[in-house]
């Protein structure tokens, strides 16, 4: 394995982690599924039988129909568009906020550092979940703001994960000779310091996603998440607990998809992990 | 050790003073008035109920006023519970809530550290990777979705427990506090496999065994000790966690808890409530963070002798 880069050596390391691939093949799978559903899904998210009533999975209706009389598989497929939409995005709100400021601070040091990473100390005690319904009730529910308010509680761990990453680089000859040259502060961070880093940012991104979907569907079991008529898998799932006690499929079907996701998200994550930094894959 | 806990005292005070602040001017800026929601109320009504709550007054005598007022813990009148003061509905939901976060911690902490360090010891053995796996469940099936299934297996389908309430039949805490439990078992399982693996390698435990002690003592006296301090630190941001669980495990089986009182003055708009709570979860888990934080560094000799 000589004259192999990081990443070819990564992506080596991974490909023999079978419960990683497993978990990657499930999310590309999701993802395809997701951005297809207009096209794939047997009928319209919002199309109502209503002769039909709620009834078990059949031939017509694989996953059988909700009380309204409307297909199940279809509003899993487009329920997985939202809740991947929500994964993604307050991840990549997190993933900027925390990359930007985990730089400046273990970057720029001294009392700046020791400033920002305090405010970071002091939001990590809060109790942030209820900070993100108290925005949810006083701005009411949109979906921007859901992304926004995850997001704005995802970063911490990122810019302390960042931070120390940056404060291994800085005294590095590559930087130290950047500097030297009168490379600019924003330049060395694109140029210089982010590629070195984006290893553990990939892996911390990747076990973020998982969390914020359980957040997102935890908001929306509470009904203050995302609001009807659209649906994510967490409404899905609280329409499912309403009539769980006749049909039961309502509650199963979307809690088993839901369950399957978080399950390849962590796996892939952990897998991602393992292959970047093979020092701690025996914990 | 005690200059740290002043320190970190000092540290919280302005901290809370902050989240009073801030979360009093946001909920200034909701739109609407908390009198103008369902049912129209005549003009001559509505100016006698913005005097009878100060609410003609400026924003900041509005201020300094709740600030005195929490100063000597009273958290305000309810909008919505004409009648009922905002610290006696925390008073009553609390020793629920309390108590429904002890079972599921009990039952997390016994679940957790018992199969953890088994799955440890037995590294590689089927005693590790069954409890492993489970935990692994534990973590990817949401609270949200796990109350609804044991309440579908349990009360439903086998009809052998309760399906809701707290206190009212024989029974009725068991299911909510395996839900709240459970999740938290799974992370202390792994964190205490986690710890418990590190500290197995280490020379000390292999002077414990070389001088003889049994495999029992080097276990549970010099094992654990430093392989439990993560579960430990994990205690502190748990409780922050258990709380948003007894939100959903309070409205799944309809306990009357502090979690399902927040939940429903979000739905109706009770904006002293949200705000007196919301001030006080912040005060309880700045506390719980700091008594956590406080038993790591008391558990590891290193931190203890340098302070």
């Amino acid at each position: 394995m000589n004259n192999n880069s990081l990443w070819s050596d990564a992506f080596y390391r991974l490909r023999r982690n079978k419960a990683a691939m497993f978990g990657g093949f499930i999310l590309i799978l999701l993802i395809v599924v997701a951005i297809l559903a207009p096209w794939i899904s047997p009928y319209s998210y919002s199309y109502q039988d209503l002769n039909l009533g709620a009834s078990p999975p059949s031939y017509e209706h694989l996953l059988g129909t909700d009380v309204l009389g409307r297909d199940l598989l279809s509003r899993i497929l487009y329920g997985a568009r939202i809740s991947l939409l929500v994964g993604f995005v307050a991840t990549a709100v997190a993933l900027v906020i925390g990359v930007s400021w985990g730089i400046v601070a273990g970057y720029v040091g001294g009392r700046v550092d020791s400033i920002m990473m305090r405010i970071v100390d002091v939001l990590y005690g809060l109790p942030f979940i209820i900070f993100i319904i108290l925005l949810m009730v006083i701005f009411g529910r949109n979906l921007w703001l859901l992304f926004g308010a995850i997001g704005a509680v995802e970063w911490l761990t990122m810019a302390r994960i960042v931070r120390g990453q940056v404060i291994g680089l800085k005294n590095q000859e590559f930087v130290l000779a950047a500097k030297a040259m009168g490379v600019s502060n924003f330049s060395m961070f694109r140029r210089h310091l982010l590629p070195n880093i984006l290893g553990p940012i990939a892996v911390y991104a990747t076990l973020t996603i998982p969390q914020v979907m359980l957040l997102e569907g935890f908001l929306s079991f509470l009904g203050l998440g995302i609001q009807p008529p659209m649906s994510s898998w967490g409404t899905l799932i609280k329409d499912g607990v309403e009539s769980m006690e006749e049909y039961s499929w309502l509650l199963i079907y979307p809690g088993i998809t839901f369950t399957i996701t978080l399950f390849a998200l962590n796996f892939f994550g952990d897998g991602l992990r393992d292959a970047l930094d093979p020092k701690t894959s025996d914990n | 050790m005690l200059a740290i806990f002043f320190k970190r005292i000092l540290l919280a005070i302005p901290v809370l003073f902050a989240v009073a602040t801030i979360t009093f001017f946001l909920i200034k800026i909701a739109p609407g008035g908390p009198f103008d929601a369902d049912r129209a109320v005549s003009p001559q009504v509505l100016k006698n109920l913005n005097e009878a709550y100060n609410l003609n007054a400026s924003n900041w005598e509005q201020y300094v006023d709740y600030m005195s007022g929490l100063l000597r813990g009273d958290l305000g009148p309810s909008f919505r519970f004409p009648g009922r003061s905002v610290s006696e509905m925390i008073a009553t939901g609390l020793p629920v809530t309390f108590e429904l976060a002890f079972y599921a911690i009990l039952i997390a902490l016994v679940m957790g550290v018992f199969s953890g360090v088994i799955a440890a010891l037995k590294r590689n053995t089927f005693l590790d990777f069954i409890p492993m796996s489970i935990a692994m469940i534990g973590i990817c099936v949401p609270t949200f979705l796990m109350g609804p299934l044991l309440v579908l297996i349990f009360g439903i389908n086998l009809e052998v427990l309760p399906v809701s309430g707290w206190g009212q039949l024989p029974g009725d805490k068991i299911l909510p506090s395996l839900t709240l439990g459970f999740a938290y078992a799974a992370y202390i399982a792994r964190l205490s496999r986690g710890g418990m693996l590190e500290v197995l390698n280490q020379d000390f435990i292999r002077t414990a065994r070389a001088k003889g002690l049994t495999e029992r003592m080097v276990v549970i006296k010099h094992a654990m000790q430093g392989g439990l301090i993560p579960v430990v630190s994990f205690l502190g941001p748990a409780i922050a966690g258990l709380l948003a669980g007894s939100f959903v495990v309070e409205t799944i089986f309809q306990i009357p808890g502090l979690g399902r009182f927040y939940v429903e003055a979000a739905f109706n708009r009770d904006y002293t409530m949200i705000l007196g709570t919301t001030i006080f979860f912040s005060a309880m888990i700045v506390f719980f963070n700091l008594m956590s934080d406080l038993a790591s560094l008391w558990l590891n000799p290193r931190s203890r002798d340098a302070s």
